[in-house]
């Protein structure tokens, strides 16, 4: 038994702000360490190629697709995955704007796009269209045609800075 | 838009914008998907796939994967004896390989171990000897290779099956034209590619009856096949159909792997869970078949149609799947949208050593939809006649019955073409002559066009014969006010879950969020066919209607009685039953349930759906007829790069006749999502397969696969056109398909009119 032989790999991290530690064979990826050893199975897989960004999640911050890099490297890190978003039952805002616009249709890409966008609107609190295209353009939906993700990702920031932004009626209803 | 039911009362909650009722579960993983699904001493399942094309199966040695620590079972063929499969004419899958292979991924046998890498290790210690036949790889092929054949069935040769259906002389009507026109058009091949993997876990409890959890559209359908192929009684059977992460038509077919750890669960006595990888879902592929097109019309100098003549050839891959109903669909759809007074359609399906193909998001439509508008373009063009007008001309009247027999109801077809040509201003943009003007520098030029289509809101016959309902729905209701509705239809990312409890909560004047929606359960919930074919809004949203209808009677009753009003005063909303001539004369709809269970006992309901039967007569006519059909009309402006060939879809104005939309936004997002899947097939995607090696698939991943990202993606302008349809729930018509048919020939029409 290839795992049997392998004595397990020990880290300690920081996940969805908590301090954790998990024991797991050493070469699983960071994907397979949060689903399989720590049972959150809110990060999805795809590929497991690093092709299709639903694996995403943050890493001190930054976006990054779990499938590529190693439990081990996670070492002493921040990790945020879709679980640490809301704080109690208090949603993020992208995961409420999510949820209204119908940004989430199948909800197998939306943790991904959804911490990507994050990393995105904290760097850039006012988002245009374009730099939200190409802060997205790593992660693919083949339910929405991305529009009413845009939109979601557009209200989440309004919200984030305070701002009352509406879902346009034409976004609703159609012109 | 109007926001009122039929009898003028107004409505709470159908047209609203709400939430999904899954939503949140969805914006914070707590969605349990398949691969989702942990139980304890659960194995891991590797399924061995062949590498050969077309092969006899000499030998296979499993003794050294079961010698390997960790492995508990490996089953062959041997283990599989009975064929399964989703069309009862074709039963021709095995789910793993008895005797042969017949394309490059076709499973061969199957390990369980106590992990992954366990059975991974054992997949690849087991043995197989293959004796090598003659690789048969096209259309081409199929047609004139009669030896060796795939299957010993089928209407000859390599061809799978062979239709062919006149109405009325088209030789006539073709004397009668103007001008008669033939072209050929070949459509190229694609798969769905949802984001999930396909995944399924087996239990094989203490009491000796199966659970099956699996990523499938359609749990009946794979209840009765496991019931088939696995030899136990269907009631001993359990599938639960979990949440889907997309399907597109990918996921209706019963599975290989979902027989495969339903007997490695039997066999070991632990949970068996099997998720593939993204390799072998390209293989698993049932997605768009090529198709090679001739279609022949005769015209009047104004456009009218006076016969057509359609040929169709499809590229079938190695197994029936849905394909005899995929190849009528071929030549079905053509005559919803213009008048077609004489009609011949033939098709031909053939096996090839690839891997089968089936029902992908228009299932067989987009095809023969794709020759059809181009068609009318080249002779729109032959006639100097403006496209959008022509088409506008000579549309299929509401409330008729086509040449093929099939029944329009409401057809919003105008109203959509009215609103894409005025939205694109396409009075000003187009013209015949202006193509090779380029706008801007030399090198790009721009071109615009239209193309219109119409898709069926539920096949009108289930897909083995039987004359019980298409959709069932049960309601619970109890005394503390709570509503419990089943039933086994499969949220797809659709959102045919919220669609029930937006339904049952119009009717029983409650908000969808109080309900509890239990659904795709073979054992808690009544019988609905699948998430295939456009059906659930329109199906199941009438048997939640009459379910709802059946208890609110109830409630009704025992609520007049104490108030003592007559029955046709009591009104249900916000919660609340009351006299609608003196409103604040009410009760909780908490306490009205309580005074109807006290009246009549328990309350629970049903309510059921059947379509309408179809005048259509002859063999074959149980493809094409449905309830209602939708209908689309697209306008595509592109910019070709004259140097490169690269073309940009700048923006896609698309109108669709929904009937009436049970939630506004849900409508939206499938028709942007089909705009994106459109563009997706016209401009990138393609299963492409290496001729001179195996018929190997030439890039069985996400990154090479191309498909549209953010980048990609145009501006999409969207018009909704409420025109209810009689057979529709609140007058509901399908969305989830319709929308991606016109847009592959509105961007093929504009790439034109630019170059």
């Amino acid at each position: 038994m290839r795992n049997g032989t392998r004595q397990k790999a020990h880290i300690s991290f920081t996940l969805n702000g908590e301090s954790t530690e998990v024991a797991f064979a050493p070469h699983k990826t960071l994907l397979e360490v949060l689903r399989e050893d720590l049972n959150l199975t809110g990060t999805k897989h795809g590929c497991e190629l690093g092709e299709c960004g639903t694996c995403t999640v943050l890493v001190d911050g930054r976006s990054i697709l779990s499938c590529l890099m190693l439990g081990l490297d996670a070492e002493g890190r921040h990790v945020e995955t879709v679980e640490g978003m809301a704080e109690g039952a208090q949603l993020h805002p992208l995961q409420e704007t999510f949820a209204d616009t119908g940004a989430a249709q199948c909800g197998y890409c939306s943790p991904g796009f959804m911490l990507a966008a994050k990393e995105l609107i904290a760097k850039t609190p006012k988002p245009s269209r374009d730099e939200i295209k190409e802060a997205l353009s790593g992660n693919l939906c083949r339910c929405t045609g991305y529009i009413k993700i845009y939109e979601a990702v557009e209200l989440a920031a309004a919200k984030m800075r305070g701002e009352e932004l509406e879902l346009p009626r034409e976004s609703i209803y159609g012109l | 838009m109007s926001n009122e039911s039929n009898n003028g009362k107004p409505l709470n909650v159908v047209g609203k914008p709400f939430r999904k009722v899954d939503a949140r579960a969805k914006c914070t993983g707590q969605t349990k998907f398949a691969d989702d699904i942990v139980l304890p001493r659960m194995l891991a399942c590797k399924i061995l796939r062949s590498h050969e094309p077309h092969a006899l199966i000499k030998n296979i040695d499993t003794s050294k994967a079961l010698a390997l620590p960790g492995v508990f079972a490996v089953v062959t063929g041997k283990d599989f004896p009975i064929p399964y499969g989703i069309l009862p004419v074709s039963q021709d899958e095995h789910a793993l390989c008895v005797d042969k292979v017949r394309f490059v991924g076709d499973p061969v046998a199957a390990v369980a171990a106590i992990d992954e890498d366990v059975a991974f290790d054992a997949m690849n210690l087991i043995e197989v000897e293959y004796d090598r036949l003659q690789t048969i790889t096209s259309i081409e092929e199929g047609l004139l290779v009669d030896e060796p054949r795939i299957h010993e069935y089928g209407d000859g040769g390599n061809v799978h099956k062979k239709v062919s259906l006149e109405f009325g002389d088209v030789d006539e009507g073709f004397a009668e034209a103007d001008l008669v026109r033939e072209d050929t058009f070949f459509y190229e091949g694609n798969t769905h590619l949802p984001m999930e993997q396909h995944a399924a876990v087996a239990h094989f409890d203490s009491d000796q009856k199966l659970t099956l959890w699996s990523s499938t559209q359609t749990p009946h359908y794979v209840h009765r096949a496991l019931a088939k192929v696995l030899e136990i009684p269907a009631s001993h059977i359990r599938v639960i159909a979990t949440p889907n992460g997309g399907g597109f038509g990918g996921k209706s077919d019963p599975f290989n792997h979902e027989v495969v750890v339903s007997k490695l669960a039997m066999i070991t006595g632990r949970p068996v869970k099997c998720t593939l990888t993204r390799e072998e879902v390209f293989y698993c592929h049932r997605g768009r078949h090529p198709v090679l097109m001739h279609v022949r019309t005769g015209v009047k100098k104004d456009g009218a149609i006076t016969a057509m003549h359609f040929r169709s050839f499809l590229d079938g891959g190695a197994y029936g799947s849905y394909g005899v109903a995929s190849t009528f669909y071929t030549g079905a759809l053509q005559t919803v949208t213009y008048d077609v007074p004489r009609y011949k359609f033939q098709g031909a399906r053939v096996f090839t050593n690839k891997p089968p193909c089936g029902p992908k998001r228009g299932h067989g439509t987009p095809q023969p939809r794709y020759a059809l508008e181009v068609h009318l373009d080249k002779i729109a063009e032959q006639l100097n006649l403006d496209p959008a007008e022509m088409r506008r001309q000579h549309l299929v009247p509401p409330n008729s019955v086509t040449a093929n027999y099939l029944r329009i109801g409401s057809m919003g077809l105008g109203a959509c073409l009215d609103k894409v040509v005025e939205g694109s201003d396409w009075k000003k943009k187009f013209s015949w002559s202006n193509r090779q003007s380029a706008i801007g520098n030399r090198q790009s030029h721009k071109g615009i066009g239209i193309a219109c289509s119409s898709y069926i809101c539920g096949a009108g016959l289930p897909i083995y014969w039987n004359n019980m309902p298409q959709s069932g729905v049960q309601l619970r209701l109890d005394r503390q006010g709570g509503v419990c509705v089943m039933c086994g239809s499969t949220d797809i990312g659709q959102g045919s879950d919220s669609i029930l409890a937006y339904i049952v909560a119009e009717i029983l004047g409650i908000d969808p969020f109080d309900i509890r929606v239990v659904t795709a359960d073979t054992d808690l919930t009544p019988v609905d066919l699948g998430s295939y074919s456009s059906r659930v809004t329109l199906m199941t949203g009438n048997a939640a209607i009459q379910a709802a209808e059946r208890a609110r009677e109830l409630l009704t009753i025992a609520v007049a009685e104490k108030l003592t009003v007559p029955i046709e005063n009591i009104s249900f909303a916000e919660r609340r039953a009351f006299d609608v001539e003196n409103p604040e004369v009410g009760v909780s709809f908490a306490e009205a349930v309580v005074l109807a269970e006290s009246k009549f006992g328990t309350i629970g309901t049903v309510g059921s759906y059947s379509p309408p039967r179809s005048p259509g007569k002859y063999k074959g006519a149980g493809v094409g007829p449905s309830p209602a059909y939708s209908y689309s009309a697209a306008i595509a402006e592109v910019d070709v790069d004259a140097a490169t060939g690269i073309v940009t879809v700048d923006r896609v104005w698309i109108a669709h006749d929904i009937g009436k939309s049970i939630n506004p936004v849900l409508v939206m997002g499938q028709v942007e999502g089909s705009v994106y899947m459109g563009l997706g097939e016209i401009l990138m995607e393609e299963m492409s397969y290496r001729a001179n090696r195996n018929a190997v698939h030439k890039f069985p991943s996400m990154l090479e696969y191309k498909s549209p990202t953010t980048l990609e993606m145009c501006d999409v302008k969207t018009y909704l056109i409420e025109d209810p349809d009689p057979n529709g729930p609140f007058g509901a018509k399908e969305v989830g398909q319709g929308p991606l048919l016109p847009v592959p020939p509105a961007v093929a029409n504009a790439v034109y009119n630019a170059v």
